[in-house]
């Protein structure tokens, strides 16, 4: 049974069974590889993607609950508030091994839209969904504070 | 394999020079050709030995194995290790560029797969991509810049000591060409040698030691592009998990898999060769659930009806464990590996004793990407992409595995979405090799976090009981510590039941106090899961121990507790192994002692920074506290001091400062990462890294009930202070040594804070 989605932008037709989360969707039968499995049970954030412009973890949405919503993934998101972000990310070289920045920097952009300009309260309540093994937090915090200057502009 | 450990103990007899000051053994090279701008080789470049060439196959400098100039300019570099999150894939490379000259925006890297005789030791572990490769990335692009220069000069008929290579370019006179223009001619000469080149002045440097370069791969990671080990695709390939034994050493009695064909996707079912401890890095076995998609395959592995057999170990249960371990830190060893003095005599005529048990619980590494490998297999061979810390080890495991030659196994290096030792262990690739060979397409093993949690390599859990003897005046006159723990051994060998010469370096026969009268005793215990190597590796447990320990020391005594850890310290010396009974193994990290031996002067000077950058000795409110730890390991040097703070019942670090020797450091900025993660890494296992057994299985499953620190409650202030050193004072280890100071840290600070003092890993977050 087909499922109609709206990813990145484009209609795209999954057949995958209606149950199957869509973080295996994304990355199994589309491809998209940005989203990244960490825990499966909504604990890590690895698998971030915004659905609606909401961070949700995809790993426990199934695929029939998103059909027709607009969902947005690390490998394309863009806009002012995304560039930002991944600007900021960037020149704070917020990175260690990487693996849970794709959910972390979705995260981000989620806080961003709805809170500009976060205060380190915000930001802890907002990304205390967001695992991190190596351990960047530090940055993080100091990125999205960045980030938040920056749109302030 | 047993890569981590195949590292022979350094000869004794350099034990006798460690006296004589550091100084004393830096080879210095001969004068090299000066070029233009350069100095010379004995100027710019103290050798200095080092454990890298001990390792398998060696450390190799050959440029045309790492570097490659294309007509356009591109500089290609070849990175051997593997990336985890330490930066070693951008910092080596960097090296390389700066010596060269090379401008590092047309720079691009390449990663190597598996293939130590041409590319030299490719274990990235025991904090050593640095301290073993830092001269080795010099030497490389000092080769290029040599022979690049000297390409110039055969063409353009002038002298090659006055060319000048700077910034991609390379000049003389009138006569200008780019990198590119010069490749073909200059990667043709022949490879100059060591003595023959001509290195950069510090001063000169423009990427090494500023911190300025960015991570490589900094863009791919922030827009989903980087590729771990799930993203490598191939057409036709599938996904398999593995529903594997419970408890180590077990097996499959019998399965039903009707249930799990019949999930739509499922296309087959293959059953694993089970291993019999010691069994290395061979998979555990069980059942594997083939399907054209993970999820598919995760509905088929829940759908298999299995009955195992639990095997010998299927009785283990930690709790009880651990207190037979308790019972047996607590007598007199049967085994002694350092003996110093008269311990006896100074117990017997001692004005007081005091005495302590600390414990820690089994940890799993939980890097954020669980274990994963595609793997290929055809009758032509092997090809794996997996995320793996030592590829040539996997590469000939898988080759043992399948029964080919290690030549007809390639092994691809993605990067790993953490390592942390887990991913030493290429278990998941060697699987990914069976199941392909099985079903006959590629194969990627994905595991889940359970299975992650549940089927790790576990940190050991141990028991370490310090006795010390005082004399009327309240100085140590004696310490013994009994060190009680699984070893690593038994995962590759008959378990004898004793710790081995790795595992009594890393903080107990190197206990660094000046003290007459020292016995370092081990305790027998016998391992009932695998054990393996975790960030940090026997160094937590022991800093946990000592650390604690001195704390608890100096409130017995009456002490500031930083007075205390320098009255222990002692005098600044420069430790004999051989005059403090030492065994006659130790094992200095692979080291050549004499270039990196226990230098207590250095010890104290970083306890000294991160107290004074923390304000010791200032009042601290209701509730607050603040708590220090030294300890030395992978030849750094690491001092943390810890601000608790408890809120509601809850442990809050609000602040910490570490102070950091680590010799000449080429990238500050990832040591300030890497310092950041052993602080969130610390105070992890502090409060909550605690796996545990019953009846021989894991009870912890996923991150709910393993649980890391978050944004919500991390360290956050965290202060990193580096000791400045030129290059002649070698590099050391960086990724594993910040994190063991910080658990006994963070229990000094909370016995300050509430009264309350912990003794046992985890210690929970709440008071
Ligand atoms: S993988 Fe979805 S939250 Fe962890
Ligand atoms: S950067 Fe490695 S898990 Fe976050």
């Amino acid at each position: 049974m087909a499922t109609q989605l709206r990813i990145n932008g484009k209609d795209v037709e999954v057949t995958a069974p209606p149950d199957t989360p869509l973080l295996w969707v994304l990355r199994d039968e589309i491809g998209l590889t940005g989203t990244k499995f960490g825990c499966g049970v909504a604990s890590c954030g690895a698998c971030t993607v915004h659905v609606d412009g909401e961070p949700t973890r995809s790993c426990v949405l199934p695929v029939e609950a998103v059909a027709g919503a607009e969902i947005t993934t690390i490998d394309a998101v863009n806009g002012t508030v995304a560039e930002a972000v991944q600007k900021a990310w960037r020149e704070l070289d917020v990175v260690q091994c990487g693996y849970c920045q794709s959910g972390q920097i979705m995260s981000a952009i989620g806080l961003l839209s709805q809170n500009p300009s976060p205060t380190d309260q915000d930001i802890d309540d907002a990304m205390s969904g967001n695992a991190c093994r190596c351990a960047t937090y530090h940055r993080i915090r100091a990125a999205i504070h960045r980030a938040a200057d920056t749109l302030e502009g | 394999m047993l890569h981590f450990l195949n590292q022979a103990p350094q000869p004794a007899e350099g034990f006798t020079i460690a006296k004589v000051s550091r100084r004393g053994f830096l080879k210095v090279s001969g004068a090299g050709l000066a070029l233009a701008g350069f100095a010379t080789t004995a100027e710019a470049f103290p050798r200095w030995p080092h454990g890298g060439h001990a390792m398998p196959h060696g450390v190799r400098t050959d440029p045309l194995v790492f570097v490659r100039v294309d007509p356009d300019g591109t500089v290609t570099l070849v990175a051997h290790r593997s990336e985890m999150g330490t930066g070693s894939r951008t910092s080596l490379p960097m090296i390389m560029a700066d010596e060269m000259e090379a401008d590092w925006t047309r720079v691009v890297i390449e990663q190597a797969p598996g293939d130590e005789p041409k590319y030299g030791n490719q274990d990235t572990d025991g904090s050593r991509s640095l301290r073993h490769h830092i001269q080795m990335a010099r030497q490389i692009g000092a080769s290029v810049r040599h022979m690049l220069a000297h390409a110039a000069a055969a063409e353009w008929g002038v002298p090659a000591g006055e060319v000048a290579v700077e910034a991609h370019m390379v000049r003389h006179g009138s006569h200008e060409a780019g990198f590119g223009d010069l490749a073909e001619a200059a990667m043709a000469l022949p490879v100059p040698a060591f003595e023959d080149l001509a290195f950069k002045s510090p001063s000169d440097f423009r990427y090494i030691g500023k911190g300025k370069v960015q991570i490589t791969d900094l863009r791919d990671i922030t827009t989903g592009a980087a590729v771990y080990g799930a993203d490598v695709m191939l057409d036709g390939m599938q996904v398999a998990v593995v529903a594997r034994p419970p408890v180590v050493g077990g097996k499959v009695k019998s399965f039903d898999d009707t249930a799990a064909r019949a999930v739509p996707g499922v296309s087959a079912v293959v059953e694993l060769p089970h291993s019999i401890p010691p069994a290395g890095f061979a998979p555990l076995g069980g059942i594997a659930v083939v399907a054209s998609n993970t999820w598919a395959a995760m509905k088929g592995r829940d759908a298999l009806q299995i009955e195992w057999d639990g095997g010998p170990h299927a009785g283990y249960d930690t709790q009880a464990f651990l207190a037979e371990m308790v019972a047996t830190a607590e007598q007199p060893a049967d085994t002694v590996f350092r003996n110093q003095g008269d311990v006896d005599a100074a117990f017997a005529e001692a004005a007081r004793t005091f005495g302590q048990t600390y414990t820690q619980a089994h940890m799993a590494h939980a890097p954020m990407e669980p274990p994963v490998a595609l793997a290929s297999v055809t009758a032509e061979g092997a090809e794996i992409w997996a995320p793996v810390q030592s590829p040539y080890a996997c590469r000939t495991d898988v080759a043992k595995a399948l029964e080919i030659d290690p030549a007809q196994v390639k092994v691809n290096v993605t990067l790993l979405g953490g390592g942390f030792g887990r991913k030493s262990k290429h278990d998941f690739a060697i699987e990914a090799a069976l199941v392909s060979k099985a079903v006959g397409t590629p194969v990627r093993v994905q595991w889940t976090r359970e299975d992650d949690i549940r089927h790790s390599f576990m940190h050991t859990v141990s028991a370490e009981r310090i006795d010390v003897a005082l004399d009327g005046e309240g100085k140590v006159t004696a310490w013994r510590h009994n060190s009680v723990a699984p070893s690593i051994l038994s995962t590759f060998a008959p378990d004898g039941g004793h710790q081995f010469f790795i595992e009594q370096g890393m903080g107990h026969v190197d206990m660094p106090f000046d003290i007459p009268n020292v016995r370092c005793e081990n305790g027998a215990a016998l391992a009932h899961t695998r054990i393996g190597w975790y960030r940090s590796v026997s160094n937590v447990p022991r800093a946990w121990a000592v650390g604690s320990f001195v704390g608890e020391l100096a409130h017995e005594l009456g002490r500031d507790e930083k007075q205390m850890w320098l009255d222990l310290i002692g005098a600044p010396r420069v430790v004999d192994p051989v005059a403090e009974g030492y065994p006659e193994d130790f094992w200095d990290y692979g080291e050549p002692y004499q270039a990196f031996p226990i230098d207590t002067g250095r010890l104290a000077n970083v306890l000294d920074m991160a107290a004074d950058a923390i304000g010791w000795g200032r009042e601290m409110p209701e509730g607050e506290g603040l708590g220090l730890c030294v300890h030395r390991s992978f030849v750094s040097y690491v001092a943390c001091a810890a601000h608790v703070r408890v809120v509601d019942g809850t442990i809050r670090v609000p602040e910490m400062h570490f102070a950091i020797d680590a010799g000449f450091i080429a990238n500050p900025e990832r040591v300030e990462s890497q310092l950041q993660g052993a602080a969130v890494m610390g105070m992890t296992l502090a409060l909550h890294s605690g796996i545990h057994y019953e009846a021989g299985a894991v009870v912890e499953s996923n991150f709910h009930d393993y649980e890391m620190v978050r944004a919500d409650n991390y360290p956050e202030n965290v202060h990193v202070h580096m000791v400045p050193h030129g290059f002649g004072v070698h590099s050391t280890g960086v990724g594993e040594p910040g994190v063991p100071p910080v658990a006994p840290a963070i229990a000094n600070a909370l016995f300050k804070a509430t009264g309350q003092r912990k003794r046992a890993l985890p210690m929970g977050a709440q008071v």
